[in-house]
């Protein structure tokens, strides 16, 4: 009878470091996801913020919300370069160093913007 | 009318006796769907329905092709869900005209996303024109995602970098000319510096009474920067066509008609065949302008134009899709 109880403690207790366990992996996980979403939203033919400004590690997403298609081109167009991105598409790209990147839409190419990375 | 009266530019530096009031007049009746020909340095409209008073009708020599454009087959957004319907219908007013043109000139954004199926669809579509020659300049939307690989492909055949060729027919010469290819962060559409040395050779040696068509996606001319509506050396090409007694200029991309004449050249952009952009500044951005759904096809065209040979007369008629 004793020995039931222990083992039933043991395995609620098992189970409870295990939950303990996924809520930490979920918190480091927020905690990630908070800090590397920055967003820019493509629209009537503009980006926005015209101007964002993150930390050094932040992976940006453009999403386009626009009825006509954009890209997302770095101005030297090698270092990032999206594919067409019709409505509700979107890119990614991690800005690791610090510095300006400007950029622009290479269909449209009066649309331009830029990241500065810090 | 949708041309701005600032657009339709008018001097009189070679003494041929337009009258800017009666040019403007006429320009004016265009919209409604008249021909206005240049007989002689005199201009006459003639409403569509009278085309048959045309002063020298269609004589040996003469001809006609037709302009369409900015078809954006793959599009499917509000401003127009059937593209495929309203390509239909213009093919249909090209088959209804009195006299069959010679061929079609698209002039660029035959697709939308630059997709196989796009081009197969807007091919199947022209099979049943009764112009079966058809000559292409690409848009910035056909060279979306492989710098213009499969409109080459497609279309390429005997043209020169990116697209650009020249061709006669019955004494008249036709340049294309591509100006969506390595556009620059800012830019406006260009042309390069290859092409512009190749245009100028290929021009060099015509007679300056050899009438000169020239097409490209993009406006050659300046017609509103901020919304990228114009070409940046554009104004390098035109210079090596001053010689020329008549040049008319045909491009696309703003999805709508506007004309402008400046001494012996006519700029001329046609309407899409897939849907409207709004007038310059008039909204917050070129992109595709929702109408009610029984206007949108007023908002639409072809362009017919005429060529009337010892007439000095290019005719150049907007008919929309109605």
């Amino acid at each position: 009878m004793k020995r039931k109880l222990e083992l039933r403690i043991t395995v609620f207790a098992i189970a409870l470091l295990g939950l303990a366990t996924i809520a930490r992996v979920s918190t480091v996980h927020g905690q990630t996801a908070t800090k590397s979403g920055s967003e820019v939203k493509i629209d009537n033919f503009t980006f926005a913020p015209q101007d964002l400004t993150v930390p050094a590690g932040t992976s940006v997403r453009w999403v386009n919300r626009d009825d006509i298609p954009h890209t997302v081109v770095s101005d030297d167009k090698t270092t990032f370069k999206s594919k067409a991105l019709d409505t509700d598409d979107s890119f990614s790209y991690t800005f690791t160093k610090p510095g300006t990147y400007s950029y622009f839409c290479s269909i449209h190419p009066k649309m331009t913007a830029k990241v500065i990375v810090q | 009318m949708k041309a701005k009266d600032n657009d339709l530019l008018l001097h009189d530096h070679n003494h041929d006796g337009i009258d800017r009031r009666g040019f403007l007049k006429c320009m004016a009746w265009a919209g409604t769907g008249a021909v206005c020909v240049l007989s002689g340095g005199v201009l006459k409209s003639y409403s569509l329905s009278r085309l048959s008073d045309l002063p020298s009708g269609h004589a040996k020599g003469d001809f006609s092709f037709v302009q369409i454009s900015d078809s954006h087959m793959g599009f499917n957004k509000a401003a127009n869900q059937d593209v495929v319907g309203t390509l239909n219908a213009a093919v249909q007013k090209i088959n209804a005209l009195s006299v069959a043109p010679q061929f079609l000139l698209h002039t660029g954004d035959i697709s939308h996303l630059a997709k196989p199926e796009e081009f197969d669809a807007v091919d199947q579509i022209l099979k049943s024109c009764v112009a079966k020659d058809v000559h292409y300049v690409p848009g910035e939307h056909d060279f979306i995602g492989d710098d213009g690989k499969l409109f080459l492909d497609r279309y390429g055949k005997n043209t020169k970098g990116s697209g650009w060729y020249s061709f006669d027919q019955k004494g008249v010469h036709f340049v294309g000319l591509v100006n969506v290819m390595n556009l620059k962060a800012g830019g406006l559409g260009s042309l390069g510096n290859e092409q512009l040395e190749w245009l100028e050779s290929d021009v060099k040696h015509l007679s300056k009474s050899t009438p000169i068509v020239v097409f490209a996606h993009i406006p050659l001319w300046s017609v509103y920067p901020q919304w990228g509506w114009g070409t940046d050396d554009g104004a390098q090409a035109l210079s090596y066509l001053k010689k020329f007694g008549s040049v008319t200029v045909l491009n696309g991309h703003i999805h709508q008609t506007m004309q402008k004449v400046e001494g012996n050249i006519t700029f001329h952009t046609a309407a899409s065949t897939a849907f409207p952009q709004p007038q310059p500044g008039q909204a917050d951005s070129p992109g595709p302008m929702k109408v009610p759904a029984q206007q949108l096809r007023t908002l639409l065209g072809i362009t017919d134009v005429n060529f009337i040979r010892g007439k000095h007369a290019l005719a150049v008629v907007d008919s929309n899709l109605v």
